[in-house]
């Protein structure tokens, strides 16, 4: 199905599954340890090995010597896999770093050997004894050094440099100027499944049970990397522990499996230990971030200006963390530039909202510094600039509300228009419902006992990002509905808005829906990623279920066009048939998947939100405790608002961490993040977060798919720690750029 | 992890006879720390002697008033007892303070004592530890330092001690009681227990070989106003970036113990003596020639304002 215009009214809108808060249909397989996760495949592989990674001990170089002599001899070891003896293999489309290392070392805990014995702790043991010599070459591991010799880089399709009308100028001539820059650190998904795979191999044909976001990027670049067949490749993951972007990839678990089963002739499965996964795997790149905004008296932005740096490994990416500053705020002269530094840390790339989420946090601490030097309330001074149309796309006027009349188009209104925008809505929304009227708007204003109490808020915004999705759907001899794609639920709740969605397109209850993911032999999907995973792969079960309509009622030979499913009938002029009918010779089967045209160029598609948050800060020891959050998001139609909140109540809790906390620690001698294990990367625990509300703004947006909705899970991070900085300021007095805001940032600024 | 023997005793005598046989043999008994140093095979010990059947599970009141707390009390069991609420608060909210739930139910007050620091270069087998491995260097002098000693490090190591009961122990000098491998017992004094590092790290506590704690005794209860606390980034489930464990008394005199900046519980009982003038006059003095890193000079400042903190919520 070609979607390429607004949608129409259609049988979701009867909203009579979709959008009700349904619990979790797997729910209770999770509760009660039932759902099988990738290294718990024991029934298929009854008889598997067990591999155990040995990582790189420095950061760059070149191995000297292996003796894996002394681990091959210790009991149960069957072999040992490394670059020397694996065989030719290439590398992903996806992956910047080679996943078996060897005799180049690229980063620190790169994977370059893989021991595989019959039991875990025999493997474990062994890799132990696998001695390697290295000569170590100095390596780039300080981004704030790199900045000098960092090149222009495209940055998720954006060009390096962005100019609109004449920033510099316009800049220097405005009567109110910020120029201040902001640092974000490296961060860690810290998923609480660790990377894990089952490979298995039969005669020439390999399967895989993993924990995988996109398994068809997954089965792409493992037959890549593994020299073979893509059709000689599968890859099963149902069920995923989390990924938050740290399993969008191959990585080494998948690889080093594959071979260490191919050596041995035996399943293996091989989890990455805790302690690896931090420099074995992808991180968020620390940012550098520069930022310029000027302004007329009264408040209306003239300049805006956002430059980033980041580093990563060399052929790697840059973070795109300037790209929402192209769309939020209008300004007639802006400008953006991204560069990019090569560091031989370990491997940047894509983490939970990857680009806005690092760059909110620090475009929004400039928008609060930028209100309080125009004396204005902060949530004022963003009504004051918001803008319903792109504001660095002056030129784009073919692409305006095809609504609205060409020739009644003021100048103003020209350029791309966003497809639904109620930033101002949220922000307005979200101040009456936290009390942002009892803020005051100097620090240091409100004490209780020992606690310093401040407000802050931010806009939150992360674009909404549509992904081709394939599903084929079964209706059942038994009147069952079967949904299959290779769609993954990360935690996310796909597996319960897909079977929303097909009972809602075919009539029957939720409980006779039966989903089937995460398996590369059922149709491609969109996949689990920046935040398109809901409306994308729900939009091609959609496009799927009409297929499925059409068959069935030709087959009970009605009238397509006013055919209504309902309660496991079809009901056409004054004719109900019971759905049954249609599946007594047999089952149908129809498959399709939704394909997004033009569409995505016609409008802007972003999705929208505020964030609040009141902070106590200890007057003494600077401590910062978040005591009640709120978010308001405007994000299309809400498919399930249970799920939905859960995500984004997980996505704030994040921020927290983002704000408070967490921070890989770069080692600039030995390059390696040194605090890798989750005793010292500090994520919140249940103590750190308070109440959290979350509030939808209802409605939906008709270009975003036939489901109307958009993504929502990523944009619940986006602004969350630059809130809780400016309610740090607004407590204390104390502006801290410099993230995570611990407690030694603010300390010095305070007197108790 | 290395492939190891074990051994279930079921007496004092047993389990120090079992230690005097395996030369190199470790106690475990919650094994919260223990195990993930084996698995990480920074501790490798070919024989485990398991001493959770010694019966040491007990609180006893003693004659002069104090408590005698069996090595292998939990550390949930003591921070609930009512005698330890009552009379040694500071203690029960260091324990509190500690670790989580569920690591409460398993660690033990003995094991409590022995943890290993949470550097994370001892941690990781690739780099240089003098803990880890004696002579092979410090990398966490010039590396990642922030939660390392101010105070009483060496050029050989700057780590410091993570427990948070040993630091209530040192305020309310606690004696340390202990069965040696010739039969012998001996107490030691909670002060002398744990050791600074100078050239030697990885020698952490007076404990001889095999030497197993049987007990922790309390002396009676000194009164007091009971404080502890514990600043650190996160709220809980984390180690202390400095804590201070506090007895004030009415008149403003008492005692106070800090941990997150030694390589054991800091106390100085001379310093101690200005302590009615404030957090201002005594820090400079329990602290005397701190040196810290680049990555954690803060915690002077942070010490004297936690203090000054404590004392100020007395008053008020």
């Amino acid at each position: 199905m070609k979607f390429d215009r607004a949608a129409g009214i259609n049988p979701i809108d009867q909203l009579s599954v979709v959008g009700q808060p349904v619990a979790r249909i797997e729910g209770h397989l999770k509760a009660t340890g039932r759902a099988t996760y990738a290294y718990e495949w024991h029934d298929p592989v009854p008889d598997a090995a067990y591999g155990e990674i040995v990582g790189a001990g420095i950061a760059k170089g070149r191995i000297e010597t292996v003796d894996t002599d002394a681990a091959a001899r210790m009991p149960g070891v069957r072999t040992v896999v490394t670059a020397q003896n694996s065989g030719p293999l290439s590398k992903g489309e996806h992956n910047t770093a080679i996943l078996l290392g060897g005799p180049e070392v690229q980063h620190y805990h790169q994977a370059v050997a893989l021991v595989v014995a019959d039991t875990f702790e025999q493997a474990r043991d062994a890799a132990r004894a696998v001695k390697i010599t290295y000569s170590s070459r100095g390596g780039a591991y300080d981004l704030a050094a790199g900045k000098e010799g960092s090149q222009p880089a495209e940055a998720q399709d954006a060009p390096a440099d962005t100019q609109v009308g004449d920033f510099d100028g316009a800049f220097r001539s405005a009567p109110v100027r910020l120029d201040q820059t902001y640092t974000t650190p490296d961060q860690s998904h810290a998923m609480m499944e660790p990377h894990a795979t089952v490979a298995s191999w039969s005669d020439d044909t390999l399967t895989v049970w993993t924990s995988n976001q996109m398994v068809a990027w997954a089965v792409r670049d493992l037959a890549a990397t593994l020299r073979i067949e893509r059709e000689k490749v599968r890859v099963l993951s149902p069920y995923i522990g989390g990924g938050f972007g740290g399993k969008l990839f191959l990585r080494a678990d998948v690889v080093l499996a594959a071979l260490g089963a191919r050596a041995t002739r035996r399943p293996v499965k091989v989890a990455l230990p805790r302690h690896l996964i931090f420099n074995n795997t992808t991180h968020r790149p620390a940012t550098i971030q520069r930022i310029r905004i000027g302004a007329t008296r009264d408040g209306k932005i003239t300049a805006i200006g956002h430059e980033s740096w980041s580093g990563d490994l060399e052929d790697g990416k840059p973070e795109a963390a300037v790209q929402q500053t192209r769309l939020l705020y209008a300004g007639a002269n802006r400008m953006t530039a991204t560069r990019l530094a090569v560091l031989d840390l370990p491997e940047g790339n894509a983490m939970r909202a990857p680009g806005e989420a690092s760059g909110m946090m620090a475009l929004e601490i400039a928008i609060d510094e930028m209100a309080e030097q125009l004396g204005l309330d902060p949530i004022e001074f963003r009504i004051l600039n918001d803008t319903q149309i792109v504001p660095d796309s002056p030129d784009k006027s073919h692409a305006a509300d095809p609504q609205s009349k060409a020739g009644s188009r003021s100048a103003s209104q020209q350029g791309l228009a966003f497809s639904q925008r109620r930033l101002v809505e949220c922000l307005r929304i979200g101040a009456d419902l936290f009390g942002w009227g009892a803020r005051a708007s100097q620090p240091l204003q409100r004490r209780e006992g020992r606690w310093q109490i401040g407000m802050g808020v931010a806009a939150a915004f992360r674009n909404n990002i549509l992904m081709t999705s394939g599903a084929r759907v079964r209706l059942t001899r038994s009147g069952n509905v079967i949904v299959e794609t290779d769609m993954t639920d990360i935690g996310t709740g796909s597996y319960t808005i897909i079977a929303q969605t097909a009972a809602e397109m075919t009539g029957v209850p939720l409980e006779r829906v039966e989903v089937r993911l995460g398996d590369s032999r059922l149709p491609v999907s969109a996949g689990s990623g920046g935040q398109w995973g809901g409306n994308s792969s729900t939009a091609g079960v959609y496009a799927a279920c009409v297929k499925l309509r059409e068959a069935i009622v030709q087959r009970l030979g009605l009238n397509a066009a006013d055919a209504v499913f309902r309660g496991g009938f079809v009901l056409s002029g004054d004719r109900s048939v019971p759905l049954r009918e249609a599946v007594r010779q047999g089952e149908l089967v129809a498959e399709d998947s939704i394909e997004f045209g033009e569409i995505e160029k016609q409008h802007q598609q972003s999705t929208f939100g505020a964030h609040f948050v009141e902070v106590a800060v200890d007057t003494a020891t600077a401590e910062t405790r978040v005591r009640r959050m709120l978010a308001v998001c405007d994000c299309g139609r809400i498919l399930n608002p249970r799920t939905a909140r859960s995500q984004v109540i997980g996505a704030m809790t994040m921020g927290v961490g983002a704000a408070l906390m967490e921070g890989l620690v770069v080692d600039k001698r030995h390059g390696f993040f040194a605090n890798h294990d989750l005793a010292q990367y500090e994520v919140p625990v249940h103590a750190d977060i308070p109440h959290q509300d979350v509030l939808f703004l209802a409605g939906e947006d008709p270009m975003s798919s036939p489901m109307k909705a958009k993504g929502v899970a990523e944009l619940g991070i986006c602004g969350v720690a630059a809130a809780i900085a400016n309610a740090i300021y607004n407590a204390t007095g104390v502006r801290v750029r410099d993230y995570p805001i611990t407690l030694d940032k603010v300390f010095e600024g305070i007197s108790a | 992890m290395r492939a190891f023997t074990y051994q279930r005793v079921s007496t004092p005598d047993e389990a120090v006879d079992a230690a005097r046989t395996h030369p190199g043999a470790k106690f475990v008994a919650g094994g919260t720390n223990l195990l993930d140093l084996m698995k990480l095979q920074i501790e490798t010990p070919m024989h485990l002697i398991d001493v959770n059947r010694l019966g040491l599970d007990s609180i006893e009141s003693m004659p002069d008033g104090g408590l005698r707390i069996g090595a292998l009390v939990r550390n949930t069991d003591l921070a609930a007892d009512p005698r330890v609420r009552r009379d040694y608060g500071v203690l029960a909210r260091a324990l509190l303070a500690g670790a989580s739930g569920q690591l409460r139910n398993r660690a033990t007050t003995a094991g409590n004592l022995l943890q290993r620091t949470r550097c994370p270069y001892f941690y990781d087998t690739n780099q240089a530890c003098n803990k880890r491995q004696p002579g092979s260097g410090c990398s966490a002098l010039g590396g990642y330092s922030r939660h390392h000693a101010i105070v009483g490090g060496s050029d050989a190591c700057i780590a410091v001690h993570p427990s948070d009961m040993a630091v209530a122990l040192r305020v309310l000098d606690a004696t340390v009681e202990t069965l040696r491998p010739d039969g012998s017992s001996r107490t030691i004094p909670i002060a002398q227990f744990h050791r600074l590092p100078g050239d030697t790290p990885h020698i952490e506590t007076a404990l001889d070989a095999g030497e197993l704690i049987t007990g922790v005794t309390l002396p009676a209860p000194v009164g007091g106003v009971h404080t502890y606390r514990k600043v650190r980034d996160r709220a809980s489930y984390a180690f202390a970036l400095v804590s201070v464990a506090a007895i004030v008394k009415d008149d403003g005199s008492g005692r106070i113990a800090l941990g997150g900046v030694a390589h054991k519980p800091w106390r100085d009982e001379q310093a101690e003596g200005s302590l009615a003038q404030g957090a201002a006059a005594v820090t400079p003095r329990l602290l005397a020639a701190p040196r810290p890193t680049s990555d954690n000079s803060f915690k002077v400042k942070l010490v004297e304002r936690t203090l000054a903190s404590i004392l100020a919520e007395r008053k008020s």
